[in-house]
């Protein structure tokens, strides 16, 4: 009687726990060190990158990888690894930065709507709501179109069709801490209200922000790869991974390794700043 | 049924201003944008003199202030005339209705596999929480979730169209086959399976973590204990007690999923050149087509709203709470 459950249970929360605690532990170690590679490759990559990135050499056009070019070379003859190399500080660029941008307009709405309440949040809320159910890919499409092609442009469009997620996010933690013990202390001590949202309610709501906008940068990094593959980001002999994928697509018979090898670095950076997003944000919440 | 109607009828009535504030924000935004689609017509030309762009302005209706424009633009708006394109010239409703069918194709294929697939293995991960297969599932479902889908796509073009020749690896059918009726119908079905997979790959990992996370939380809750004290095999209480009560959210994702479905349909179909929806978002940038951009996002926004509205119906017959007290009231 006493394992009742045994044939058919699930595991229960201790052991569910101790498998999530040992299960990702080789998984984070993998994709921070992925990362820190490719933080290396966005800040110095003239330390990893064998070869001038922009360099012509059109008697090694079209080779496939071997030992002096490890990523083969394009039909231009250049180390599609140095490339790819220094293709990774225009995606750190707009992943960083569009995400920072964004947390930060995303607070200063969320606040706003957050303590003013009354009309200024429902109108803000409604609009809010509107930009996150439309594609957000076909907003940054909008933004480029108004702003123009480049590399800065799409971190502006990335990081505007990002904003209200966060406002949405900000305004939903302020409305906890509004209502919660020290702010209505600090209330009742006579404290200004703009040294009360500084002091006690901006903190607070920063903590999970910190941990949503680690993923963010991934899908930053994606979402930049994609307007620069369909031509909306830096012309082309820029070593950008999306365009250079778009680049390598015509070759695709005669050499498939244009256009793979910046895909895979794409991936890389995208899956290590997923896990570790994901790593932050379990840890965040105490289950790890 | 009268419950699912009425709710429909309200969604439908409080989407119209959402419509009008997409129209408005759009139009103001392109609006400001520096030069319009005739500045992008003489680049394209080779320029032109005064006159002639004094009377391109004059034929696209350029010359008139911005509110008016508008005007014009909304009341056409209300008969369903989407205005003229100027980098196809072509009215911009034809040109949107001939190629919204591909792209419905390329969504409601990929959808529908990657909830059929997507909700299965995230049954499979969710009926042994914390076992290898579920473990190995949800590292999968990771990796598929971080790929890039136009890198996807151009990875199983170079394996299965290049290396292999199985299946074409670009467009929607075979350029002047002459093919007809069922021929023609699988000819666009071999174009298509590429695409398709790609796109439901990636969304195939949101719904297992979705429906895998929904499980784990369930397992937990009492009325399994007590289906499980009743005897009940595995199988049922992981069909009929865990599964189906996880589904709900999974359906509600269908709903949100939808817009990021149209976007990432715009990535894929640029990979494999289908004359899609997507496609035509990206041309109408790339040619500076204010008017062709506002439509595309005005369709997109309907587009949107009815697929909401749809799960909102699905929603309701399944959940008979959901609209009750709206109705009520």
């Amino acid at each position: 009687m006493t394992d009742l459950s045994s044939p058919l249970s699930p595991p229960e929360n201790a052991s569910l726990r101790k498998l999530r605690r040992g299960r990702l532990r080789p998984g984070i170690v993998l994709a921070a060190l992925v990362l820190a590679f490719l933080l290396v490759c966005g800040l110095w990559p003239q330390l990893v990158a064998p070869y001038d990135p922009y360099g012509l050499d059109l008697l090694q056009s079209l080779k496939p990888p071997s030992w002096s070019h490890i990523f083969g070379t394009d039909q231009l003859g250049r180390d599609i690894f140095s490339r790819v190399v220094h293709g990774a500080s225009y995606s750190l660029y707009v992943g960083v930065g569009a995400t920072l941008i964004a947390v930060c307009v995303g607070i200063a709405i969320g606040l706003t709507s957050g303590v003013l309440g009354g009309w200024v949040d429902l109108a803000f809320m409604r609009v809010v709501d509107i930009l996150l159910a439309f594609p957000s890919l076909l907003m940054s499409m909008a933004v480029v179109a108004f702003l123009g092609t480049g590399i800065t442009n799409i971190l502006l469009a990335i990081a505007i069709a990002a904003i209200p997620g966060y406002a949405r996010i900000v305004r939903s933690q302020v409305l906890v801490i509004r209502n919660s013990g020290f702010v209505e202390a600090a209330r009742v001590l006579g404290q200004p209200p703009l040294r009360t949202l500084l002091r006690h309610i901006l903190p607070n709501t920063i903590g999970p922000l910190v941990v949503l906008s680690t993923l963010g940068i991934g899908s930053a990094i994606l979402h930049s790869a994609s307007l620069s593959y369909l031509g909306l980001g830096p012309k082309p002999p820029t070593p950008e991974w999306g365009l250079m994928l778009s680049e390598g697509q015509g070759y695709l018979r005669a050499a498939w390794w244009i256009g793979v090898f910046p895909g895979v670095f794409a991936t890389l950076a995208i899956i290590s700043t997923t896990v570790l997003g994901r790593y932050i944000k379990a840890y965040s919440e105490g289950r790890e | 049924m009268n419950r699912a109607l009425r709710l429909i009828g309200r969604r439908a009535i409080s989407s119209i201003p959402v419509l009008l504030i997409v129209v408005i924000g759009t139009f103001f935004l392109l609006e400001l944008a520096s030069g319009d689609a005739v500045d992008a017509y003489l680049v394209s030309i080779g320029g032109g003199d005064a006159a002639l762009i004094e009377h391109l302005r004059q034929s696209y209706g350029l010359d008139q202030s911005a509110l008016t424009r508008l005007w014009i633009y909304v009341s056409s708006l209300a008969r369903l005339d989407l205005g003229w394109s100027v980098a196809f010239n072509r009215p911009i409703a034809g040109l949107i209705l001939e190629r919204l069918p591909n792209t419905l194709y390329l969504m409601g294929s990929a959808t529908a596999l990657a909830f059929v697939f997507g909700t299965a293995l995230g049954i499979l991960a969710g009926a042994r929480p914390g076992s290898l297969g579920d473990r190995l599932l949800s590292i999968g479902s990771l990796a598929l979730y971080a790929v890039p889908s136009f890198w996807l796509g151009l990875v199983l073009s170079v394996v299965f169209a290049v290396q292999l020749r199985w299946l074409p690896t670009s467009g929607i059918e075979t350029i002047a086959s002459g093919k007809q009726g069922l021929e023609r119908a699988l000819d666009i079905i071999r174009h298509l399976v590429l695409p398709v997979s790609a796109l439901a790959m990636i969304y195939l990992a949101l719904f297992l973590r979705l429906m895998r996370a929904g499980m784990a939380e369930i397992w937990r809750l009492d009325f399994v204990r007590a289906a499980r004290a009743k005897g009940l095999t595995r199988a049922r209480i992981v069909l009929r007690h865990v599964a189906r009560n996880a589904l709900l959210p999974v359906i509600t994702m269908l709903g949100l999923q939808a817009a990021s479905m149209l976007g990432g349909s715009v990535v894929i179909e640029s990979v494999f050149a289908i004359p899609g929806f997507g496609r035509l978002a990206q041309e109408a940038v790339s040619a500076r087509d204010a008017p062709l951009l506002m439509g595309i996002i005005v369709v997109s926004a309907v587009l949107v709203i009815v697929v909401n509205m749809l799960i909102d119906l699905v929603y309701a017959v399944l959940d008979p709470r959901v609209g009750a007290s709206e109705a009520a009231s």
